[in-house]
């Protein structure tokens, strides 16, 4: 099912991670959302947990879901969407490219 | 539902000729593509499967069976090829990026429901790259309206 992917001490990835949000301008800011903040949100709840760590010992829930591109974007999305609705902007897509010949989309389980 | 989009990359030729239109129609609609030798592109390929993840695997597709289908059905007839010549589906159609990402199209269907039977994943997109400034998508979801 997995080849190289199963051998027993992992392999990594330089993951690239596409965030989309989607909304009309505010009148005031001109903006949809406040990227500073996005940065911040995408930071705290993604980038420090999981960069440079083994997905499968030091992020939970991989330590009891195999860690598929298409769990981790899951897991993205889901960490994030609480985060990016409420205001003008809510979250539209997520985008993670394990290799640049190989990237999943995931736009929530209502797409 | 989750879109896995896997890349590929094929070098071939084409000459963009129609037999319907005349020698001086042909070079004023095509222009250079109407060289009598043809030309080549470095073509890349994207497709994009979607579907739900396998809840043991966690997986949309197995991407080795996704590659199988693409190399056997596409990439092996295609690379470094001369569509005009070499390609059935080319002997009386334009290779045109549009002609070339049906015929993918259709090669793919062919032989899906053998490769991925149960009915998931299915074929969502096709993206065909001719040039940095050129690419072409058939989206099936929208086709299917």
């Amino acid at each position: 099912m997995y080849g190289a992917a199963a051998n027993p001490n992992g392999h990594g990835h330089n993951y690239i991670l596409e965030v989309t949000l989607e909304g009309e301008p505010d009148p005031v800011s001109g903006m949809i959302f406040d990227l500073k903040r996005l940065k911040d949100i995408i930071q705290q709840s993604v980038i420090e947990p999981m960069d440079h760590r083994f997905l499968n010992h030091e992020v939970p829930p991989f330590d009891k879901v195999v860690p598929t591109a298409e769990n981790v974007a899951v897991e993205i999305w889901d960490r994030l969407q609480p985060q990016l609705h409420g205001g003008p902007a809510r979250l539209q897509n997520v985008r993670l490219y394990e290799t640049e010949d190989l990237y999943v989309d995931y736009g929530g389980e209502a797409s | 539902m989750i879109r896995v989009t896997r890349r590929y990359r094929f070098a071939a030729s084409h000459r963009l000729h129609s037999d319907n239109l005349s020698e001086e129609q042909n070079r004023d609609l095509y222009g250079k593509c109407n060289n009598p030798y043809g030309h080549g592109h470095d073509y890349v390929l994207e497709v994009t499967v979607a579907g739900p993840r396998d809840q043991r695997s966690g997986l949309v597709a197995p991407i080795a069976s996704l590659d199988k289908l693409v190399s056997s059905e596409v990439l092996q007839d295609f690379d470094h090829r001369f569509f005009n010549a070499d390609v059935r589906e080319f002997a009386e159609l334009v290779p045109t990026s549009e002609n070339i990402i049906r015929v993918i199209e259709e090669r793919l269907k062919t032989r899906w429901d053998t490769v991925f039977p149960g009915g998931w994943p299915r074929l969502e997109a096709i993206w065909l790259q001719e040039t940095k400034r050129n690419r072409f998508e058939l989206n099936e979801t929208e086709n299917a309206r």
